[in-house]
């Protein structure tokens, strides 16, 4: 029994370099991975307060409709209904607080509109879609339509 | 009217006309199959007694651990953050087949070939430890682990033992490679990936392409040593890579009438796709060079008498053609199941860069890279005793 015993123990010897590569990760492990990792799902719990944390850059459409009453009805009744203020102006948050610190941007007209209506087979027919090259050469898409209710003039 | 996209056929997504996953991701099973196929020629020896393919049992194991060294490298390669992949070791995934995939990996590196190895080496490496001198002393002493007991004892506890590994090294190295199959198979918006046949295809592929690999190197380190090759040894190995291939072959083809009679709503693209895109990697040099003609050769060997020359140019032949045969299986699995849109009315195509992160020449260097490894690990734990000459003057593994 001690014979087979002796000629055996070496076995030990891989087993405890295994067992403590084992170890050597897991406590990596412990000290890597974040305490606040998979407190609501497979995600670190603290990120949500870290994301609610960052200065808010957009005001909203409600927002924006609470003062512009005059664009917000004509966007209303046009085919950008649901088109955010936002989406073409860019982020008014400052801007709602305090309307002198900032001035929303005004689009330059052409690139920003081909880049929802740029003609594109991926997108669905019912789409309203121009080859901007060959439909208005040279021109801006503004000098026909209004960029609130785009229909022509 | 709409504008052409350069190597775009019809209709494709925009997200798909551009190939995600590029040579790399071709390597990647490659590899593993090698690993794993190597693996699998190595327990004949050590499991199912196969005496003849003794020479070569314990190159296969360096093989087989060459290869794995470097399978990961193509997937740290592709990723833009290879750091960042351990974070699958530290926050796993349940749901994610990659993730799970690490812990396969790892299992069957450290419980698996290297347990195997040291064991099989053990006496070697404490002899060695004591007629070597400077930092190869000092390498080799590292390596005993601080245990010198070889007696025939203990000898015989490490063979019961490394027999055991073996054992469970067989369904390790099946689930290896299965899931490397699984991977892809399991992906189920992609018509040419999903089939269950899929990780079942890729295990006996991968046994092919490992056999093929190391009856290759077999041959050449003996060339290379001068000595004479065991063709018994040579011959039993070309036996089973015949009958492996034979399997491996017919499940494809089962894959292949399945998807003819079913003819599901993806057949017509993918039959379009094969007749086009993937005429030359696929039937050319997939099916006709690098299956039909290497299972002509083997099947041959079988069938009639040739010289000792002859076999061995044919062994050579039909080695060499099956790599290639299997790389472009893996090609058409992974390129070509990007080639076609989801919506089975285009086809895009892979423009392969040359000197980029994921180009030819990454590729070539990584393909190299196991070999490299092979000699150094030859060098270090030799498979054969010089000074036991073998019958005919084959120098056989230890024993």
């Amino acid at each position: 029994m001690q014979g087979r015993w002796k000629d055996s123990i070496h076995l030990i010897r891989p087993a405890a370099v295994f067992l403590a590569g084992l170890l050597l990760f897991l406590v990596v492990r412990a000290y890597i991975v974040p305490p606040t990792f998979g407190q609501y799902g497979h995600y670190r719990g603290a990120v949500l307060d870290e994301v609610r944390a960052r200065p808010v850059k957009y005001a909203g459409q409600e927002t924006c409709a609470g003062c512009h009453v005059e664009e917000t009805e004509v966007k209303g009744k046009g085919k950008h209904a649901t088109v955010a203020c936002e989406a073409c102006h860019g982020p008014a948050a400052r801007h709602a607080d305090d309307p002198g610190s900032m001035r929303p941007m005004k689009p330059e007209g052409t690139a920003l509109c081909a880049g929802c209506h740029e003609m594109d087979t991926a997108k669905p027919k019912w789409f309203r879609q121009v080859n901007t090259k060959e439909h208005m050469p040279g021109m801006k898409c503004t000098e026909c339509h209004a960029a609130h209710s785009p229909a022509l003039h | 009217m709409m504008t052409p996209v350069p190597g775009v056929e019809g209709f494709m997504y925009p997200n798909e006309v551009e190939l995600q996953w590029s040579l790399l991701i071709v390597l990647y099973p490659y590899i593993t199959g090698l690993v794993a196929g190597a693996f699998i020629l190595a327990s004949l020896e050590r499991v199912f007694r196969v005496k003849a393919v003794k020479p070569t049992y314990r190159l296969a194991l360096l093989t087989a651990l060459a290869f794995l060294l470097v399978a990961p490298l193509p997937l740290q390669l592709h990723l833009g953050h290879p750091e960042r992949s351990f974070e699958m070791y530290l926050t796993p995934h349940r749901s994610s087949a990659m993730a799970m995939f690490g812990f396969v990996y790892l299992w069957y590196l450290l419980v698996v070939l290297l347990a195997e190895i040291w064991l099989d080496y053990r006496a070697d490496i404490v002899r060695m430890a004591a007629v070597e001198t400077g930092w190869r002393r000092w390498l080799y002493r590292a390596l005993t682990l601080g245990s010198m007991n070889i007696s025939e004892e203990a000898r015989a506890v490490d063979d019961r033992v490394g027999y055991w590994i073996t054992i469970i090294g067989i369904p390790s190295a099946f689930l290896l490679h299965g899931y490397v199959g699984f991977i892809f198979g399991s992906v189920k918006a992609n018509a040419w990936w999903s089939t269950p046949l899929m990780p079942i295809v890729f295990l006996f592929s991968a046994m092919v392409s490992g056999i093929a690999a190391v009856m290759l190197l077999y041959m050449a380190a003996m060339y290379m040593q001068g000595k004479k090759v065991d063709m018994l040894c040579l011959d039993t190995i070309a036996k089973y890579l015949f009958f492996v291939f034979l399997i491996d072959f017919s499940l494809e083809m089962l894959d292949l009438v399945h998807r003819i009679y079913e003819a599901d709503e993806s057949f017509r693209s993918l039959d379009f796709m094969v007749h086009s895109r993937l005429w030359t990697s696929q039937v050319v040099i997939q099916i006709v060079l690098g299956t039909c003609v290497p299972l002509a050769l083997l099947a041959a060997v079988l069938v009639w008498r040739f010289s000792e020359t002859a076999r061995k140019r044919m062994y050579v032949a039909a080695g060499l053609l099956t790599l290639v045969g299997i790389f472009a299986m893996r090609w058409n699995v992974v390129i070509g199941g990007q080639l076609f849109s989801k919506s089975y009315l285009g086809y895009t195509s892979y423009k392969l860069d040359f000197a980029t992160r994921e180009g030819l020449l990454p590729a070539i260097v990584l393909m190299l890279l196991p070999f490299a490894i092979l000699w150094a690990l030859v060098k270090l734990l030799p498979p054969w005793k010089p000074e036991e000459g073998d019958r005919d003057g084959v120098c056989p593994a230890a024993p």
